[in-house]
Parts: C-alpha cells; sequence; structure tokens
C-alpha cells in the first residue's frame, strides 16, 4: 500500500451558531488516517471529538453549524467540497460509523434483516435472496447466536450488545474503507464492552479497514489504538503512537487524564459498626399475565432471594451484568418498589410500611441516580431543587435558614454556592452529579442508595465523584449501597460485595476477598473484562 | 395571552432571580421573533382591551354630566328621569327634552359611538337596515330630524359608521360588545375545560392502570353524544344565556385536552427526576403539581389558542343558527344571520365577516408564535 494516508484532516474548524454568535467548537485541528490503522480521538465531553467525527461525513446540523476552515480529503477528494448526492456515495459505502446509542440509532418498527439489507439493496443493487445471504453472513461475522432466528427480530428484542452487533453489520454490509466509532461501548456492560471491542479489532484485520475511534476512556484506547490524539477544547493538544503517550506523555492534560482512573482503597471496615440496613430473603417478582382473564401463569423473578446487610460508614457493592437485578434489589430495600421478605432500618422493620408511613424515613434514605442529566428537573433553580426535600423533612425551618443549609451542602460537594440560583443545564455531568448527591446529602440520611452514579460520567469525573463520595462517607459515617457494573470504580469503594446474576447471588464477601480470589467464572469475567479489557469464554456472561 | 401564563406560573421566588426564568426568557424572544404572531397579539390586546370598556366607547348614556353644578356619571349610575324633570324610571338621554335640559343647566360629554348593541335609531333615513351615514349627503342623513341639517343631534356622534341592522341597531356598537361577548365566552370556556382536561388527563396519565383504563373509556362514550342535539334539547327546557351555553359545551369541551396532558404525565411519571421527589419523600399531589404539570404545560399552551378559536366559532355558529344567546344580545353570528336574511344590505354580511376572520386569524398567528416559542428544537435562528 501507498504511504499516502486513506483519510486527512487538515486544519478543520467547526463554528455553531448560538445566540447570534459563532461559536468555535472544534478549533483547527489536523491528524491523518493511514490504511488499515485505527485511530483514537481521546478527551472529555465537551472537547470537540464527536463533532470532528461528524464533520467528516458532513453529518452536523448545517447551516447552524459551519466550517470556517479546512480540508478533509479521502483518498484524495475533498468531502468537505462534496454535495448532498457526492457524500450520499461516500456515506455508508466507502465510510461508515457506528453510533453512540443501540438503542436509538436502530429503527424499532423494522426487523434486523430489513435493516441490514436496506443498506445493501441502496448501495449494491441486491435483489431480496442474495441479501439475504449476505445478511447472514454479516450476522455471522460480528457473532450473533444463531442468526437465522434473529433475522426477524426487532430491536427490542436484543440486548444491548447484540444491538451494536447489528449496527456494526450494518456498517460493514458495504466493505467501507474507514469505520467511524463514535463511543461504541460507552453504553454497555464492562463484559460486552470487551466482546465488541474484540470484535471490532477483529473485523479490523479481516477487512484491511481503517479506523477512527472516538472514546473517553483511556483502558479501551491503550486495548486498540495505533495512534492517539488527545483532545481539549477543541484542540488536539498531543497526538503520537499509543505506546509513546501511555509511556511518556508530554501535555499536562494528557498526564491529567492518564492519572484520572478511580483509585484508593476504601476506609478499612469495622466489623463492629450498627448494621443499618439488612435485607433478608429479598424478592422482587414481577408476574407474567396471560390470557383473558390475565392469569397469572409465571414470575420474572428480578431479585429471587437474597441476603444483605450494610453498616454504618461502609459501603456494599452490587456488581453483576445489565438484567442481574441490581438496581431492583436496590430500589426493593429503600422501599420505592413492593418485594417480599424482611427488611430491616436501624432495628426497624420497613417492608410493611405504607408510602405516607415511609415518609418520614425518606430523609435518613436516600438514593442517587444514575444519569445527572435525568435526575434534575429542568425546571427548577439548583437551590429550589436542593430545598424540595427540606420543605418537607424540616418544616421548622424558616427561608434563610434553608438557604444556609444549602450554601453549606454546595461547598461540602465542591460547588460554588454562587451558582444556586442557576439551572441544571448551565452545569457539566460531573456538576450535576455534584449537585444530585447534595440533594441527598441536606437531608442527612443514614444510608444511601448510589444506583451507578458515575456510568454516566466521564473518566476523570468518575474519579472525583468516587473521591467526594468515600470523603462525605468518612465524614458523617454513612451506609452506602452501591450499585454498578464498573468494577474498577467498586474497587475504589466498596467494602463487601455482592456479584449478582439473574437476580440470586453468585457470590458475597469482603471485597478484598472477591477481588483477590474470585470463586466464579462469572466473577472472573467480570474482574477481566473492567481491569483488561479481556473477554470471557463464551457462556459464562451474556452477549 | 400564553406568555403571561407563563411567566405567573415560575415566578414562585420574587426577588431572587429575574421576572422570567432564563428558558422562558428564550421562549419570549422565540416568541418576538416571529413577527406576524407579535404584531397579533398586540393588535389582538388593544381590540380586546378597548371592547372591555365597551360601555365607555358605545353608550347611549353621556360619560359625564354636569347639571344644577352636580358632576354625574350615567355610565356607571342609573339616574330617575325625576332628576332632570321627566317621569321614566330610567333616563333616556338621547330625549331631545332631556338634553336641552342638560345643556341649559350645564354639559355632558358622549362616548364617541352614541349608540350600545340595543339602542334603536329613530332617526334613520331609510327603513332599516339602513346603510353606513357616510354614504348618504348631509340633507339626507339629517331628514328625519327635527330641525333637518342644523339640527345639534345630526353630528358625528350620531352616525352609524357601518349601518344599522333589520331592527335600526347601530352595527359598529354591536359589533364591539359582539367581540366583547364572543372573547370573553371563548376565553371563559377554554379556562375551566383547561382545568377540568389537565386535571382529568393528569390523574388517569400519573395513576395509569385501571384508573386510566376505566376513564379512557368513559370519555370514549362521552365524546360520541352529539352535542348540537343536546343543547337543543336543553335548549327546550331552559332558557338559553351565556352561562348555560357555557356549561353545556364545558361538558364536552375539556375531553381535547385530556389526551395531550395524559400522554406527558405517562412519558413523564418515568423521568429520573419524577423518582427522584418520589424518593425525597414528596407527595403525589406535589409532584403532579411541581415537576410533571409544567412538561404538561408546553403542550397544552401550544393547544390553548386553537381551543380558544373552536369554542368562539362553536358560539357564533349557534347565534347563527338562532340556538345561542337569548335574542336581542350582541353577537356576531347574529350579525352574520341578519347578513344572510338582507342581501340587499351587504355591509351587515361584511362586517360580520370581517371581525369575524380578523379575530379568529389573530388568535392563530399569536397561536402559531407560542408553539414556536415553546418549540424545544428552535434553537437556532
Amino acid at each position: 500500500m501507498s504511504d499516502a494516508p486513506l483519510l486527512s484532516v487538515e486544519n478543520l474548524a467547526v463554528a455553531f451558531k448560538a445566540g447570534g454568535k459563532d461559536v468555535l467548537a472544534v478549533d483547527h485541528i489536523s491528524f491523518d488516517i493511514k490504511h488499515g490503522e485505527t485511530v483514537a480521538l481521546v478527551g472529555e465531553s465537551g472537547s470537540g471529538k464527536s463533532v470532528s467525527a461528524l464533520s467528516v461525513l458532513k453529518l452536523l446540523p448545517y447551516p447552524a453549524a459551519s466550517h470556517p476552515s479546512g480540508r478533509i480529503l479521502f483518498e484524495g477528494e475533498d468531502l468537505l467540497d462534496h454535495d448532498e448526492r457526492d457524500l450520499m456515495r461516500v456515506r455508508g459505502n466507502e465510510i461508515s460509523m457506528i453510533f453512540q446509542e443501540p438503542m436509538t440509532s436502530l429503527n424499532p418498527l423494522h426487523t434486523i434483516e430489513k435493516q441490514i439489507a436496506e443498506v445493501l439493496k441502496l448501495h449494491q443493487g441486491m435483489d431480496d435472496a442474495s441479501a439475504r445471504a449476505r445478511v447472514l453472513e454479516l450476522l455471522n461475522q460480528v457473532g450473533i447466536r444463531e442468526p437465522e432466528k434473529r433475522l426477524g427480530s426487532y430491536p427490542h428484542q436484543l440486548s444491548g450488545g447484540q444491538r451494536q452487533r447489528v449496527m456494526i453489520a450494518m456498517s460493514l454490509a458495504n466493505e467501507p474503507r474507514l469505520l467511524i466509532a463514535d463511543e461504541p461501548t460507552t453504553a454497555l456492560d464492562v463484559t460486552v464492552q470487551a466482546q465488541i471491542l474484540e470484535l471490532l479489532d477483529r473485523l479490523k484485520t479481516q477487512h484491511k479497514m481503517s479506523m477512527l475511534f472516538i472514546t473517553h476512556d483511556l483502558g479501551i484506547v491503550r486495548k486498540i489504538a495505533d495512534r492517539v490524539c488527545v483532545m481539549t477544547g477543541g484542540k488536539i493538544v498531543e497526538s503520537g503512537p499509543t505506546r509513546e503517550i501511555f509511556e511518556n506523555p508530554q501535555h499536562d492534560y494528557t498526564r491529567h487524564l492518564l492519572a484520572a482512573e478511580p483509585k484508593g482503597k476504601p476506609p478499612r471496615g469495622d466489623a463492629s459498626a450498627a448494621t443499618v440496613m439488612k435485607g433478608e430473603q429479598v424478592k422482587v417478582w414481577f408476574p407474567i399475565k396471560e390470557g383473558f382473564f390475565r392469569k397469572v401463569v409465571d414470575h420474572v423473578k428480578a431479585v429471587d432471594g437474597i441476603d444483605v446487610t450494610v453498616k454504618a460508614g461502609q459501603t456494599l457493592g452490587v456488581v453483576g451484568e445489565s438484567g442481574s437485578g441490581k438496581t431492583t434489589l436496590g430500589l426493593a430495600l429503600s422501599r420505592m418498589i413492593s418485594s417480599q421478605g424482611a427488611i430491616t432500618f436501624e432495628d426497624k422493620r420497613i417492608d410493611g410500611y405504607s408510602f405516607k408511613d415511609m415518609r418520614p424515613l425518606r430523609s435518613q434514605l436516600q438514593i442517587v441516580f444514575q444519569d445527572p442529566y435525568g435526575s434534575l428537573s429542568p425546571r427548577m433553580s439548583i437551590s429550589e431543587i436542593i430545598e424540595e426535600g427540606m420543605a418537607i423533612h424540616f418544616p421548622d425551618l424558616n427561608r434563610a435558614e434553608r438557604d444556609a443549609r444549602v450554601v453549606s451542602v454546595l461547598k461540602e460537594v465542591g460547588l460554588e454556592p454562587e451558582s444556586r440560583h442557576r439551572y441544571p443545564h448551565e452545569f457539566s455531568g460531573g456538576q450535576r452529579q455534584r449537585i444530585a448527591i447534595a440533594r441527598a446529602m441536606v437531608l442527612n440520611p443514614r444510608f444511601v442508595m448510589l444506583d451507578e452514579p458515575t456510568s454516566a460520567l466521564d473518566m476523570s469525573v468518575q474519579a472525583q465523584v468516587v473521591d467526594l463520595l468515600r470523603d462525605l462517607q468518612k465524614r458523617h459515617d454513612l451506609a452506602y449501597l452501591f450499585i454498578s457494573h464498573d468494577l474498577k470504580v467498586v474497587r475504589a469503594l466498596a467494602n463487601d460485595v455482592v456479584v449478582m446474576r439473574n437476580g440470586r447471588v453468585v457470590e458475597y464477601g469482603p471485597a478484598d476477598q472477591i477481588f483477590e480470589n474470585p470463586q466464579t467464572d462469572y466473577t472472573r469475567a467480570l474482574i477481566a473484562a473492567a481491569f483488561n479489557i479481556e473477554t470471557a469464554p463464551a457462556g459464562v456472561v451474556s452477549q | 395571552m400564553s406568555d403571561t401564563a407563563v411567566s405567573s406560573r415560575d415566578t414562585t421566588a420574587p426577588g431572587k432571580r429575574p421576572f422570567l426564568s432564563p428558558l422562558n426568557q428564550r421562549r419570549w424572544q422565540n416568541f418576538k421573533a416571529n413577527k406576524r404572531g407579535y404584531w397579533s397579539l398586540w393588535l389582538f390586546l388593544v381590540l380586546f382591551i378597548v371592547s372591555l370598556f365597551a360601555e365607555f366607547v358605545a353608550n347611549d348614556k353621556p360619560l359625564l354630566v354636569s347639571y344644577k353644578g352636580e358632576i354625574l356619571a350615567p355610565v356607571l349610575v342609573d339616574y330617575p328621569e325625576e332628576k332632570f324633570g321627566g317621569f321614566l324610571a330610567v333616563t333616556d338621554y338621547r330625549d331631545p327634552v332631556i338634553q336641552d335640559e342638560i345643556q341649559s343647566n350645564g354639559w355632558m360629554i358622549w362616548p364617541p359611538v352614541r349608540y350600545n348593541y340595543r339602542t334603536v335609531n329613530r332617526e334613520i333615513p331609510q327603513a332599516a337596515p339602513a346603510k353606513p351615514s357616510w354614504l348618504y349627503t348631509p340633507e339626507e342623513r339629517c331628514k328625519q330630524y327635527t330641525e333637518g341639517v342644523n339640527d345639534p343631534n345630526c353630528n358625528m356622534g350620531n352616525w352609524n359608521w357601518l349601518g344599522t341592522d333589520d331592527q335600526a341597531r347601530d352595527v359598529l356598537a354591536r359589533v364591539i360588545y359582539g367581540f366583547r361577548i364572543s372573547v370573553l365566552f371563548g376565553l371563559s370556556l377554554t379556562f375551566f375545560s383547561a382545568i377540568l382536561g389537565v386535571s382529568a388527563g393528569a390523574v388517569q396519565g400519573y395513576f395509569g392502570g385501571w384508573v386510566d383504563l376505566l376513564f379512557q373509556r368513559f370519555i370514549e362514550i362521552w365524546s360520541s353524544i352529539p352535542v348540537l342535539f343536546l343543547i337543543l334539547i336543553i335548549a327546550s327546557v331552559l332558557p338559553p344565556g351565556f352561562w348555560i351555553l357555557l356549561g353545556i359545551m364545558l361538558m364536552f369541551s375539556w375531553v381535547s385536552f385530556v389526551g395531550v396532558v395524559r400522554a406527558e404525565f405517562l412519558r413523564a411519571r418515568n423521568f429520573e427526576y419524577v423518582n427522584a421527589a418520589r424518593a425525597l419523600g414528596v407527595s403525589n399531589r406535589t409532584i403532579m403539581f411541581r415537576h410533571l404539570l409544567p412538561n404538561a404545560m408546553v403542550a397544552t399552551l401550544t393547544f390553548l389558542p386553537f381551543i380558544l378559536n373552536s369554542s368562539i366559532t362553536s358560539l357564533t355558529s349557534l347565534d347563527f343558527l338562532g340556538l345561542g344567546l337569548p335574542p336581542g344580545s350582541a353577537s356576531l353570528g347574529e350579525l352574520l344571520a341578519q347578513g344572510k336574511e338582507n342581501l340587499q344590505a351587504p355591509w351587515l354580511g361584511f362586517t360580520g365577516f370581517v371581525v369575524i376572520s380578523l379575530m379568529l386569524s389573530l388568535l392563530i398567528f399569536v397561536g402559531e408564535a407560542t408553539r414556536d416559542a415553546f418549540d424545544p428544537r428552535k434553537t437556532f435562528r
């Protein structure tokens, strides 16, 4: 092959119109992708990495977006000069793209076969029979088991990992020269992430493709990329071969990113600490009803007889793949959904309490949700959000006292108290999660359920949130139930760990013991996927 | 109308932040960006406010009278005629005798149009309906007055700017009063059906399950009742007035809100911030009001101008058929009916058509601008 790069981005700038002014989202970047090479664009959210990738195929919302300067040369042709018709020849044919969210990038109303075949018929003019054969071949390649049975499936019948595989099959259908993958694994479990990355790597070599890989996770970069471009604030601050960047980072920002993995260990658990929350044989069964009279024929056993104990000042980590019942267990313990089995909170049996009975206890039993973008009402200011619970649980406080508490809790979670009259959309993901934590902390809880509080955040922000949580726990002697699929984060926080699968406990013990000496294949697979991004043998974890 | 509703909803903490939240400021900017809707809003507000003070614009009583050193306000107070030396229970200020009596003992200020919606003009130059006054020569115009062209009452104030109807009542005065009653009827019908419809939709969407199922079936049966027939039947038992018509129409018009609001509540009740509020121990009612209603309000407010329009149209069509407001009341529908009966008097039909279409168009333009303002995708311009 010649030395000329397959894709060459020269001095590219992207500007967005906002309030009559042009704001530069990408600030004159240049990079090359050679034949058969994987280049990773790394940066935190808002660094302009996705915008750069989208402008390669001119997929930005024009005319709100514009390119003040730059050229994008694909095999010598400038794509920015192409009109829509020329671009349609390139899109999905020579360059194809995989998006972050497999849930929304497939059309929910069409079968898998129809969606993949559409690409084939459009670009290659295949007839039904040959398209079907090719679809089967593609599904085989991306590792979908029993592809014949899957042809007629709709996207909602597939798991997240399977959907992403279908997306990959679609993007491979026309044997593209370049594959752009925009955070293809961020929405997936760690175990599935490892499988997808392995698949992408294999297919790349098999089809002699080049790949532009966009991610915020340096662990993935180290695993998959030949060269790295580190982006921040719309600029590429450092680029080079992966080994060099990891071993000898030159720029401060790169060093900051490399240092930003969740680290540290939880404080040593005190075995004599008081038990705050105890669940015995907790069961959450959802009935499956059938027939005209809606007879209950079976149950979905989301949580099937689990014993847990959470002690003051300590963290119980709950880990497992998605669908294993982690969140359901947490919601049952905090009495947000009904369940069977005894739940004891500070020596009170609360499993028989009604919603009204629970109200006085709510202040001591708090929840922090996964998605900081969804958990804050966009129509309320920060101080209104934080005050909402106080108005219910501390009705005696007057306005000034409430405000004083808001100020102090914002300081505690590391936010400027002056920002309390602003609205959630003005804050970044990490700041929003801090606000959500402040909302829980202002009520002086004893027990906090943390439902994947870090998985929607950038890697470097995850580390900060973990540090904050650990700090708050030490200061207020809090009991945490920490739910996550990411064992890296769990190791940094948890004293004890429950490993769940299909609503049952696979392993339960002190964190050290689980991480050093896992007893089951399933736990070993979770650990390998989280720490080394390695896949497990077939059948141990779900696809 | 919509923007005042928005601002009142979001100004719970005065003094702590600007009058409009940033979100609503952006919406107001978007609203203003739609020039047609923005000017329609102002024009409509001017017309509406003028018509609210119809008694001061078009009336058969003077605004202010000075009689024997006493200042009287006949617009606000009914004075018996004894006060001016007559014998009727209510003074007829259009009577030349009373006018002379007042003029010789003081003065009086008339509104610009000296008729109200039911004043009969006894001095029309031809048999009713009479043409607009400016189509006559001064001699023709004044021939019914005792002193002809020199009669002090043959002045601009007594002109019929848009002619008279077939009962010799001034069309302009009737249009001003009719505009007011139409808009007020539309507004109150929309307001009450919004309250009923939004609460019903909210309860259904929030609780879901059996509540939702039963309510939906009830609404399906309810909305299959033919409204017009029902009004015919009820009109034969009860005398149809403003409030009775409002009540009957309200029974059916709230249904149109339920679908939108219910869908929004069904969607939003699973939002994480609603769950978060539940975890804080917030009661169902507070969650519905504080967290869910604002979501539904966007859809409702967008819908509102169109409901308002259809309410006005249904009142007008009932009046046109003669099943609406009692005879003699100012109504645009009745004006249209008169236009149909008196094809030789085209000013009746034209006036009715122009007024109604202007009113409905203005409201639709305002509605379109409101829709733009609440469109979350409309961030770039």
